[in-house]
């Protein structure tokens, strides 16, 4: 007789309280066309504090995969879900503040936010090759909606591209999965570390598998060669979802990335290293040279997106704990500075009105002194100088690609960091060391400035003392299968 | 360690300026500078408790604090002091407070000025201190910002030019540096059973002899170019020129010395067998920075560009005394850092007290001034002979051991080096001759001699110099042990031959080896 499948929807709390409040927010959105934004921001930042706290009582849960082998209870899920609410909370809090100055109500884009971050709390989760699939359409499908959200040329133009390309991508992810299912007749993420490590699975197919599945994912974090998109749509979409998408996207992704590389595929680590390290080692070089080129800051904070991806990729050439707290802890740092950055531009570009050339920066470090300081203190993390966090995550990658034996990847990497330096700070020298011209379009409300100095904060803090998450993070690169 | 906890101190001393400029936004200029100025003094006053505190004739490291920092990754607060970091830091304390006060006349956003300059003194301190790597690494590379900051902001024509070359260069440097470090890191947790980035530990890697010798290159890429050694030389003439006075202040008299402090600290610790193997190859390397500095800062027409040059040229001198390996060289290249900083620094503050009343920077439109302004005048040439080298100021000591030390190990260079010092003595000369002296040029009728301010900004340095020029024992003193020491350590190494694992290297005491 066949057991039922044990229905443990306990496990995938955060879950489903994120894309009920998604379903609730798009009813709301479509009876009440005209109301205001507040409520619906307001019932956002509800649901994503009921996620988180629904999160942290899983914490302390011994570590299993449930409803049927489809979802791992595990503190990885924990620490993911919770960085992604985090990150939620502040493109929701942007993005109410940017459509304020639309003319027309924007109040879909909170339901569209809480069914991306459904589907990125299922993908840092997912146990099973084809949920990590499920999960990343969720997500995808919601993010190109957002992408087009204003309605306008340039937005439905990156959202049309993001689509086709990411399609393709799709396509990439499901022959790997097909591929890893001829190797060893499962799609299980433990079910394949099992059988690889053993002797019933196929080991060419598999490998074939894990870098089509490599490819898939590869795309949505932006690694190069799977990159192009990103500049069109990092450009082309609102502020607020450019924030939102290039922080939790990486965060998600690359956490279903450890699940694939570093338990799925584990197996086969000595035969994908080389494929990680080449991708990564292309990403910074890539990334960090076309970002020299740009005049527009925020299509330079898109190409430098591309090179932090490559930054974050080179600590799975190590595939144990260590590794992971470093990946963690470069996607946290990261997070934080990006959407930070994304955030300033926002508000230094005027809003929806999306001026980010060079220009607009100008001597802004005396008209606009507490935004300059802000945006000085995301890029130089970015750039990874301390005393910010950004340097503590260099050094944490970097240490774990030293101890997989990748000492050139390190190299490369640091080189590419002296381009990223270049490009970071002459955005500084523009705003500190330029005269200003042109009129000064920022935008003058006090509370987002309020709100960006908790990022900030953090990016300053975690420079200093990185030892107060560092233990945490490695508890949660412990991976049990 | 039951005493008072100077280095830590000294470290956050120039700190204790920052909540007030940094809260305080309504600041006035005024207050701004003397906030600034008072946390530099009370940085000076704490290490001069870390110097009466340094028991001389003690070649290790002295008021050694350690606490675990972050722990998981094995990054420690792990302070100490030794007789090359003491007197290193002491020139830091004691420039910082003279080069805040030359920049009086600074009157563009003074708050964010002074903030960036006590950040600047924290981190330039904590990087002499530093026995870990990593924190070593970490305030190695938060100088950059500041002082790339520092040379933007308030710099001349060419300010962002400068900055960023300064920026690139140097950061182009320490990614070799982080990969030594790391590779040394993962090295210890094979081989000590725990990762760490503990200088002391780290001493005592059994290396074999290839990995040394690209570690050491790895290092010494590292270091070369904030020194910097010839041919890595290029941003600095750029840098030093379109500073602010104060930010060329900071970086002749301090930054440059973070360099051979870290050859002097961890290459020829870390690597001695490297150290003898490339010694020569490098030595020829800082003797062609000696020539070439001099030959091209004759032909300057811009005396800060003269300057600089003339720091190439000294820098590449330091180097031949740290890689001569014998004590006294070691001694004097130690005490050159102390000293190019006194004698470069000052000619920098009274050029720049020059070009604040002259707004040029070109030999040629000078000429004269010494009719009207001869306190300036005397300023100048008490720097100038220092710099040269004259009997009875500070550098002819440092120049003296130096030559001395190197002389016993390699005659020729050792040779080829004095041309260098005669050569100081005619590009600063005729500079001297051509700014100075001659007619004096009708637009300068009316300029200003030396003010009260200056003049009490100048006397400290004049005193340090004459002090080291004519009593060095108080400095040689408590120098010598440990240069006996890391001579002794590096000269015991056979070229060729796998590197001893040094048992208890802090506590080697530098007994002459029969």
């Amino acid at each position: 007789m066949i057991d039922p499948p044990r229905v443990e929807l306990w496990a995938i709390l955060p879950v489903l309280i994120l894309f009920g409040g998604a379903l609730l927010a798009l009813l709301g959105a479509a009876f009440a066309r005209r109301a205001t934004q507040a409520p619906f921001a307001l019932f956002t930042l509800a649901v994503l504090a009921a996620a988180a706290a629904s999160a942290l009582w899983l914490w302390d849960r011994e570590p299993v995969t449930v409803l049927g082998g489809m979802a791992s209870v595990d503190r990885l899920a924990v620490v993911a879900t919770l960085v992604l609410c985090g990150i939620g909370a502040f493109g929701a809090y942007l993005g109410f503040h940017y459509f304020e100055a639309d003319e027309f109500r924007r109040n879909e884009f909170y339901a569209l936010l809480l069914f991306a971050l459904g589907g990125m709390a299922l993908l840092v989760a997912a146990a099973d090759l084809i949920i990590v699939f499920l999960a990343i359409e969720v997500l995808s499908l919601s993010l190109y909606v957002l992408t087009a959200l204003t309605f306008r040329r340039g937005p439905t133009e990156a959202a049309m591209k993001y689509f086709l390309l990411g399609a393709f991508a799709s396509a990439f992810l499901l022959y790997g999965v097909a591929m890893s299912y001829g190797a060893a007749a499962t799609t299980s993420i433990q079910g394949l570390a099992r059988a690889l490590a053993g002797t019933t699975g196929s080991q060419p197919l598999a490998l074939v598998g894990a870098l089509l599945l490599l490819v898939g994912l590869g795309f949505k974090v932006s690694l190069v060669p799977f990159h192009m998109w990103t500049p069109d749509v990092y450009l082309g979409a609102p502020s607020p979802v450019t924030a939102f998408m290039s922080a939790a996207t990486k965060a998600a992704v690359f956490v279903a990335l450890v699940r694939v590389l570093d338990v799925a595929f584990v197996a086969l680590q000595w035969d994908l290293a080389p494929a990680i390290a080449a991708l990564s080692a292309l990403s910074m070089v890539v990334g960090s040279v076309l970002a020299i080129a740009q005049r527009d800051v925020k299509r330079m904070l898109a190409y430098s997106a591309v090179a932090q991806a490559g930054f974050i990729l080179s600590a799975f050439v190590e595939p144990g704990r260590d590794g992971i707290a470093a990946a963690l802890f470069y996607l946290i740092t990261y997070g934080a500075a990006a959407l930070g950055a994304f955030g300033v531009v926002m508000l230094i570009s005027g809003g929806i009105h999306e001026q980010t050339g060079f220009d607009r920066f100008r001597g802004l470090g005396r008209s606009q002194p507490v935004l300059a300081v802000l945006l000085t203190i995301f890029l130089l993390s970015l750039a990874g100088i301390p005393p910010t966090a950004g340097f503590a995550a260099k050094v944490l990658v970097f240490g774990a690609a030293t101890t997989a034996g990748y000492w050139p990847l390190v190299l490369i990497g640091a080189l590419a960091s002296v381009a990223g330096a270049f490009f970071y700070l002459r955005v500084v020298a523009l705003m500190a060391m330029r005269e200003p011209e042109g009129e000064d379009i920022a935008d003058p409300a006090p509370l987002p400035r309020l709100v960006l100095a908790v990022p900030a904060a953090m990016v300053v803090v975690l420079g200093i003392v990185p030892g107060v998450i560092v233990p945490l993070l490695q508890e949660a690169g412990v991976l049990t299968w | 360690m039951d005493s008072m906890p100077w280095l830590t101190l000294v470290i956050v001393a120039p700190l204790v300026g920052l909540p007030v400029l940094l809260l305080w936004r309504s600041i006035t200029d005024e207050a701004a500078r003397w906030v600034g100025l008072a946390a530099a003094l009370i940085a000076f006053a704490v290490s001069i408790g870390m110097l009466a505190d340094f028991e001389t004739g003690e070649a290790g490291f002295q008021m050694v604090s350690k606490h675990p920092w972050v722990e998981s990754v094995g990054l420690s607060w792990f302070v100490g002091v030794d007789g090359f970091s003491i007197w290193l830091v002491m020139v830091t304390t004691f420039m910082f407070p003279i080069a805040i006060a030359a920049s009086w006349k600074v009157d563009y956003q003074v708050r964010r000025y002074m903030t960036m300059a006590l950040f600047l003194e924290t981190v330039i301190i904590g990087a002499f201190l530093s026995l870990d790597l990593l924190l070593f690494f970490l305030f190695f590379e938060a100088l950059l910002f500041p002082m790339y900051y520092i040379i933007g902001v308030w710099g001349s024509k060419r300010r962002i030019y400068a900055a960023t070359k300064f920026l690139l260069y140097t950061m182009f440097g320490s990614a070799f540096l982080l990969v030594g470090i790391l590779w040394l890191y993962v090295e210890s947790g094979k081989q000590l059973g725990s990762a760490t980035f503990d200088l002391t530990a780290l001493e005592q890697l059994d290396l074999s002899t290839g990995v040394g010798r690209w570690l050491f290159l790895a290092f010494f890429i590292g270091f070369a170019v904030k020194v910097p050694v010839w041919p890595l030389h290029t941003w600095l003439p750029d840098a030093h020129t379109e500073a602010p006075t104060k930010g060329s202040v900071v970086l002749a008299a301090i930054l440059l010395k973070t360099g051979p402090y870290g050859m002097l600290r961890f290459n020829l610790d870390l690597f001695p067998e490297a150290s003898r193997y490339f010694a020569t190859a490098i030595m020829v390397l800082a003797v062609i920075g000696i020539i070439y500095g001099a030959i091209v800062a004759m032909m300057q027409t811009d005396i800060k560009r003269l300057i600089a040059y003339s720091s190439v040229s000294h820098m590449g001198l330091i180097v031949l005394g740290i890689f001569a390996f014998s004590a006294e060289s070691m001694d004097g290249a130690v005490l050159q850092m102390v000293n190019h900083g006194l004698s470069t620094g000052m000619l920098f503050l009274v050029f720049g007290m020059l070009y604040e009343r002259t707004h040029t920077r070109e030999i040629a439109d000078l000429g004269g001034i010494v009719q009207i302004t001869p306190w300036l005048a005397g300023a100048y040439v008490i720097a100038m002979l220092s710099s040269i080298g004259l009997p009875g100021l500070n550098n002819f000591v440092g120049e003296f051991l130096v030559l001395l030390g190197t002389f016993s190990v390699d005659r020729v260079l050792a040779s080829i080096a004095i041309m260098g010092v005669i050569l100081s003595a005619v590009y600063m000369l005729w500079s001297y001759q051509r700014t100075f002296q001659g007619s004096l040029k009708e637009r300068w009728g009316t300029l200003p001699d030396l003010s009260w301010r200056e003049g009490a900004i100048v006397a400290p340095i004049v005193v340090a110099m004459l002090w080291i020029g004519l009593h060095p024992a108080p400095v040689l003193e408590r120098l010598r042990p440990t240069s006996e020491r890391v001579s002794e350590q590096v000269r015991t190494v056979q070229v060729g031959e796998p590197v001893e694992p040094l048992v208890e290297a802090s506590a080697t005491t530098g007994e002459e080896a029969p």
